[in-house]
């Protein structure tokens, strides 16, 4: 904790409450944005916060500034479906979101907010042989990896959530599954907000309603950016805009193997705990978990088609619904309350870009794809120290731009058949 | 049974001959058909109706409609129970049941309430300030809160209703069927234009119906009546009741909900859904959606009998049920004043109308205090009293600024309480079409601004309040919608319904109540009744930096219940402009989400659930396999034979029957679901070039070519045959799982990259049907049923193929081979399938013919070191790692081939296919262990590799294996361990080849 920040405890609110709440610190300033920072940030969505959080932290970096062209968090930290697990196939991944996972072990206590990270434990279904192969292959790797997983039967899928339909007659039947105990959720607003207040706190600027409007750059080198509210100077540049990524790289002329679609959720309205677990099948695509507040809280699929438009799409929940139905019989009389879209950015091996770039000074964080929000603090850490040293951390390193080109894949779609 | 002791004696739209008995908490009542579930407890004098989300306030009605945030109730018993539901939006039927939720044991003693007492630790985001100590206490911390949370349960078993869908094409589409959406939908409707009108409500009328008012100089009632023989004359236009207009998508797609009945039909009765989703593309949209009146928001306005004054004029005039004798009203507008009228002329005792403004002449005003009620101008209820229901208001004078209260407190005894603090526009859809709100400082409410996509609001919708201004804007919508539609109505055009206007004093915004006495801190005046969210708690996040709308709402919560914030958005928003001294339309506001009210997942669904959820494909052969007790496995949507066990068989007895026969006698496998492609057209060739890594310029008229296919990063796709049929005529097979795909795939290429060549494709995949047939004694079987077709190897040689007629049937015979056998595949049209299997089958018996799945297939090939796409590569393995260089052209281009000339395509260490033949040649490996060298290493270990398929194979008397292994064409002859959770398997890498490797037999 830093000083002059005041801590958040059960005794600061009995504190508070005697005075009706009216003395609580600001969570962040809003402060005037200066002409120059040793480095920006362009994103104040978790992955951004937490860059520049760990760069006040691990690496004694302070003049920092964090740009939003909107409202801290709002982008896709605040729409996701909260999933938090490290069960990855390949070793790179499998290392990186293990970093994370172990970062939000204790989060709570560190940023002194609670994010409410419930490890809950994440299952991931197998409904065909192939799955299962693909299951066995998936957690033995884990298992060399140091990373708890175990295989579920089918009946141990039932003991765990009652309410799941295991029925051999079912349309696609349960045949197993894999079970990291370790995974879980946690409340995705706080996490930016526990970040953003952690980086205030230290020091950094987090500038809201600054939208980026262009990167300069002198040759091979970036001077600054152009931003809503004038030119910002910094030798460095972190880009750490999920969904809009490559409209930010092409700013300085940078051209990335990116596509970006809507990827659609809902939830339900609010009921008492019926789903204690997070429960996942790639196969009939469902993600679903039951919030703290009750809701239903379930992931459907991406749209067909390339598009920045934050909508919710009909065609994909109808389809989404199905599935979950199938699975979870007795939801048909809930109801939805509300359904959103969010953009993702997609690279070629659905894996990740968190590198340097040719130009001299600016970074990328991007291509987190749908499951971005489980590396929110390991991304930061790893992208911090990328940019404090110039160099990638060696959890990273494997994540770099020119893998495109030199063919060194971390081909996540192809290999994990498991959804993010 | 309770008599219904707040029943007028007379008027409403209720059926008194159709009395309809239920129960609510467990106590019987009786209501009238006509009545909704909220009505009916008004009638019967019930308060209490549930318990708030967080607090556990006791809670009664604020409104009459689908905005209601508090009157939440779990309706019926076991798997027809539904929790949630707005008991202002639940038609009484008899029999029905309903409870209160999140209350313990009771709603009039709750447990919880304890929160209430708490509540002044417990303010907006109190969660994310503790709870941190100790570590590794969050997991009780979060039982408790868990179980705190939700409100109504889950059914416990599936829902035994049946659901529905309708597609429908409209000209105009009118949303809301109160005086703007009737004038709209006869507008349209006389102008020729398919109209499709849908409204939330049981009946057509939307706020006439709760009101006294006059149309075209009659009362409304009767120009309701009239607008609706009028529409149902017309054969164009569709009238939809009970059917909410839940979602507006792109290209004015939009989604209607239409409950068809209430309760539930036991037995799953598919003729008789429970709801219909209609999913309707309309070429205008007409939004008359009505607007929402805003609460007032003081101290403990959340007490049961306080409501909106439209609610309480509702209750009256359509269920002549009255909410209660005594009545303060608490207004900043005229509106209100018609419901204290309707309320006295009901024998209510209005004690006295508080309004925060000053004395204004408008008739409304001059009519109520004519009827002797007190009018307290420039005074505001500052807070109500009462435990479980409102007992009195406390009322005080407003200073000039507005912004405190002064004076002596005045004490009103009452028994309910009426508010209204204005009025908001339902913008909801309008702002799901992509528009953008604009505020309107005039009417004091955001509006719609301008349409994206074709639609326009029209009346309240559209912040015009008054009926005679809803009625010719309805009009005018409806005749312009259909005039965009392309419809114009001949002649002189038509006259829109007429209302008196009415002159009104304005309203003035007043979104907070001061705290009494002045300087006293906020304390328990609710914004968002349902969670519980205060105007201190907005002031809190406003203070704590949450600022943006969006951060506010995520913070305090409020907007987030099952009501989506309809109430109370606006007060929300306008609290937190005030706090921060910003204006109300700098703020903003959030964005609207689909749906408008909950939509039942049931719904969403339709017909496809079980059975129906995916397609089931089966090959023309299926029963036969049934019959013949095949176990089946799932390959994407089909189902295919995977084994056929004998009685007493295990998989392994079957698949080692089914292996020895295929090698020694013959085989018959049902390969209907390969994927079958046929292309024709010039270009064909170069086409083919360009897809497969492989040649394909000199293939010959009446020879087949095995091919692989990359992405454009180089790794391996699918595999195939493809086989020249004529001259610009080619068959490509390819894997079943694949078919979809690969022919995605050529189309992308041909429609989007290459259109210049003259290329068509066309799924064959269920015209024809496959049957191979392979083993020692295939040619002598086939000899046998065909006379036409040369069998001879020189005559009819490996990879060549021969149109004929086999067992009487037009046939495309093919000699290519995936077991290693000499083989035949037998593709005749689709209706033939099964004819040909009988033949073969009784043909074959003296041969010994034995069905076999893909269980055995599997393992045939994996004897041979043929790999599977997608199981012995994913995605991340290119031709050569495969060990498949021969394939691989190095004179032309192709798909893939510069990625396959990137560095890390040329490294030694790639992984690649190798055998694995375990140490034990009993023990089988598991498909999916990894591979290590070491097995000192700790974790984590450093794996080389994995395995992809694994099986004992009878034929070879022992287990194999193929697995993708680092440099693995280098080390050969290594071994290499398997660890797995409690053992370790020691296994030699060997070429992936382990049966006649020189491939004599197929050839044969």
């Amino acid at each position: 904790m830093k000083k002059g920040l005041k801590k958040y405890s059960l005794f600061s609110l009995v504190r508070n409450a005697l005075s009706y709440h009216q003395h609580w610190q600001e969570a962040w300033r809003s402060p005037e944005p200066k002409k120059a920072y040793d480095i920006v940030i362009i994103g104040a969505g978790g992955h951004g916060l937490a860059t520049a959080y760990y760069l006040a932290k691990e690496h004694g970096i302070t003049n920092v500034v964090v740009l939003e062209k909107g409202w801290l968090g709002g982008g896709n930290t605040g729409r996701n479906t909260t999933i938090i697990r490290s069960n990855y196939l390949w070793d790179e991944s499998a290392h990186l979101y293990e970093h994370s996972l172990k970062l939000f072990e204790g989060l709570s206590q560190e940023l002194n907010f609670n994010i409410m990270f419930s490890q809950r434990g994440v299952i991931n279904l197998s409904h065909n042989l192939h799955d299962l192969r693909e299951l066995s292959r998936r957690v033995n790797a884990n298992r060399l990896n140091g990373i708890d997983s175990e295989i579920l039967t089918t009946e141990q899928v039932k003991a765990l959530v009652p309410i799941i339909n295991t029925s051999p007659r079912s349309r696609y039947p349960v045949l197993g599954a894999s079970l990291q105990r370790r995974g879980g959720v946690a409340r995705h607003d706080a996490v930016a907000w526990g970040f953003a207040r952690g980086a205030d706190a230290r020091g950094v600027d987090i500038i809201q309603n600054c939208e980026v409007t262009g990167i300069r750059r002198n040759g091979a080198k970036v001077e600054g950016v152009e931003t809503s509210r004038g030119f910002i100077k910094a030798n460095k540049v972190g880009v750490v805009t999920a969904g809009h990524s490559s409209v930010l790289a092409a700013m300085a002329g940078l051209r990335l193997p990116i596509q970006s679609y809507p990827l659609q959720a809902l939830v339900s309205e609010p009921i008492k705990p019926v789903l204690h677990t997070v429960v996942m099948s790639s196969t009939v695509h469902v993600y679903v978990s039951q919030s703290d507040r009750g809701e239903l809280v379930i992931g459907a699929g991406m749209d067909a088609f390339q598009s920045y438009a934050q909508r919710g799409s009909f065609a994909v929940i109808e389809h989404q619904t199905g599935a979950l139905l199938e699975l979870f019989p007795i939801f048909s009389r809930l109801r939805m309350m509300r359904q959103w879209g969010g953009i993702v950015d997609v690279s070629p091996d659905a894996s990740p870009i968190v590198s340097k770039t040719p130009i001299k000074g600016l970074y990328l964080n991007c291509g987190w794809g749908t499951g971005g929000f489980k590396a929110t603090p390991g991304s930061g850490w790893v992208f911090a120290y990328t940019i404090a040293r110039d160099q990638p951390h060696r959890l990273n390193e494997p994540f770099n731009l020119e893998r495109f080109t030199t063919g060194r894949l971390i081909d996540e779609h192809g290999a994990a058949a498991v959804a993010h | 049974m309770s008599q219904q002791r707040n029943r007028l004696a007379t008027g409403g739209r209720i059926d008194r001959t159709r009395p309809l008995s239920f129960s609510f908490n467990g106590k019987h009542f009786e209501g009238y058909a006509g009545d909704t579930l909220a009505s009916a407890l008004i009638a019967n004098g019930v308060r209490l109706v549930g318990r708030s989300f967080k607090y556990h306030r006791p809670r009664g009605l604020l409104t009459a409609g689908s905005e209601e945030p508090n009157a939440l109730v779990q309706l019926g018993t076991d798997a027809a129970s539904e929790p949630n539901q707005r008991a202002t939006q639940v038609e009484l039927f008899d029999g029905l049941e309903a409870v209160s939720q999140n209350c313990w044991p009771s709603v009039g003693l709750d447990v919880g309430a304890v929160n209430n007492t708490l509540s002044r630790i417990l303010p907006a985001g109190f969660y994310y300030k503790t709870f941190m100590w100790p570590k590794s206490f969050w997991k009780y911390y979060e039982h408790v809160i868990r179980k705190a949370a939700g409100m109504g349960r889950a059914p416990e078993s599936p829902d035994p209703d049946c659901y529905d869908k309708m597609h429908d094409h409209c000209d105009v589409l009118v949303v809301g069927a109160g005086p703007a959406g009737l004038a709209a939908a006869l507008a349209a409707g006389r102008a020729g234009a398919r109209v499709l009108l849908a409204d939330e409500q049981s009946a057509l009328g939307g706020g006439l119906l709760g009101r006294r008012a006059e149309i075209d100089a009659a009362p409304a009632a009767e120009w309701i009546a009239k607008s609706i023989s009028a529409l149902q004359a017309m054969p164009e236009v569709q009238l939809l009741c009970r059917s909410t207009v839940a979602g507006y998508y792109d290209h004015n797609y939009l989604t209607i909900a239409q409950r068809l009945r209430e309760g539930s039909d036991p037995g799953r009765r598919c003729d008789k859904p429970r709801q219909r989703l209609w999913k309707v593309r309309a070429k205008q949209v007409v939004l008359a959606t009505g607007a929402h009146e805003r609460p007032m928001i003081f101290r403990h306005n959340d007490l049961p009998g306080i409501m909106l004054a439209s609610a309480a004029q509702c209750y009256i005039n359509r269920y002549a049920a009255k909410p209660g004798d005594i009545a303060v009203i608490f207004t900043n507008n005229d509106s209100a004043y018609e419901a204290a009228l309707d309320l006295a002329e009901a024998g209510v005792t209005v004690v006295a109308v508080v309004d925060v403004r000053t004395a204004a002449e408008s008739p409304a005003q001059a009519a109520v205090r004519s009827r002797g009620i007190e009018v307290l101008y420039r005074h505001a209820v500052v807070a109500a009293s009462g435990r479980r229901r409102v007992s009195a208001a406390k009322v005080m004078a407003l200073d000039d600024s507005g912004e405190s209260v002064s004076g002596a407190a005045r004490t009103i005894r009452c028994d309910f309480l009426c508010m209204s603090g204005g009025w908001s526009p339902a913008v909801h859809l309008f702002s799901q079409s992509r528009g953008k709100p604009s505020y309107d400082a005039s009417k004091a409410c955001f509006v719609p601004g301008q349409s994206v996509q074709a639609e326009r609001s029209a009346g309240a919708a559209r912040g015009s309040f008054a009926l005679a201004e809803c009625l010719t804007e309805g009009h005018e919508a409806g005749v312009a919608a259909a005039a965009a539609a392309g419809f114009q109505r001949p002649g002189r055009p038509a006259k829109p319904p007429v209302a008196a206007k009415v002159d009104e004093a304005p309203l003035q915004p007043f979104w907070l109540v001061p705290a009494a006495p002045p300087g006293a801190p906020l304390n328990k005046h609710f914004v968002d009744v349902q969670n519980d969210v205060t105007a201190a708690d907005i002031a809190l996040a406003a203070r704590e930096g949450y600022r943006s709308v969006e951060h506010l709402k995520r913070y305090t919560t409020t907007g987030m219940g099952t009501d989506q914030g309809k109430t109370s958005n606006i007060n929300a928003l306008a609290i937190l402009g005030q706090t921060l001294g910003a204006d109300i339309s700098a703020v903003g506001t959030t964005t609207f989400r689909p749906p408008y009210t909950p939509l039942t997942f049931g719904t969403i669904v339709g017909r496809d659930i079980g059975a129906l959820a995916d397609p089931v494909r089966m090959t023309p052969i299926h029963s036969w396999h049934v019959a013949n007790g095949a176990s089946f496995e799932d390959v994407g949507q089909w189902k295919r034979p995977w084994y056929y066990p004998r009685p007493g068989e295990s998989i392994q007895d079957a698949v080692n029957r089914e292996c020895l026969a295929t090698r020694q006698a013959i085989a018959i496998l049902d390969a209907s679901t390969l994927g079958k492609i046929d292309i024709q057209g010039p270009d064909t060739a170069e086409f083919l070039n360009r897809v497969y890594t492989n040649g394909w310029k000199k293939l010959e008229i009446g020879r087949c070519r095995y091919g692989v296919m990359c992405g454009e990063d180089g790794m391996v796709f699918d595999d195939g045959v493809t086989t020249r049929l004529g001259e610009h005529h080619y068959w490509m097979t390819t894997t079943s799982g694949n078919a979809a795909r690969v022919l995605a795939w050529l189309e992308e290429w041909l429609q989007t990259e290459w259109p210049e060549l003259k290329v068509y494709c066309n799924s064959m995949t269920e015209h024809w049907a496959t049957v191979g047939i392979a083993g020692p004694f295939a040619r002598q079987l086939l000899s046998e049923l065909t006379d036409d077709i040369e069998l001879d190897p020189k005559a009819f040689p490996f990879m060549t193929y021969r149109a004929g007629t086999v067992a009487g049937i037009a046939a495309r015979v093919f000699r290519i081979s995936f077991t290693g056998e000499s083989s035949f595949e037998i593709n005749v049209p689709a209706r033939y399938d099964l004819a040909l299997w009988n033949t073969l089958m009784t043909a074959g018996e003296q041969y010994g013919i034995t069905p076999i799945g893909t269980e055995s297939m599997h393992v045939l090939r994996a004897e041979k070191g043929f790999f599977i796409a997608g199981q012995d590569t994913d995605g991340t393995v290119t031709p050569l790692d495969l060990g498949m260089d021969w394939i691989v052209s190095k004179q032309k281009d192709f798909l893939g081939k510069r990625s396959l000339a990137r560095p890390d395509m040329l490294r030694e260490d790639r992984k690649q296919l190798v055998g694995l033949l375990p140490v034990d040649p009993q023990e089988v490996l598991p498909e999916g262990g990894q591979i290590v060298t070491d097995m000192d290493q700790k974790p984590p270990m450093n794996m080389i590799g994995h395995v992809t398929s694994s099986y004992y194979s009878v034929n070879l008397k022992r287990s194999i294996a193929l697995a993708l292994v680092r440099g693995g064409h280098k080390r050969h002859g290594e071994t290499v361990y398997v660890p797995l959770e409690n053992k370790v398997i020691a296994a030699n890498v060997s070429e992936p080849r382990f049966y006649d490797p020189e491939g004599k037999r197929m050839h044969a």
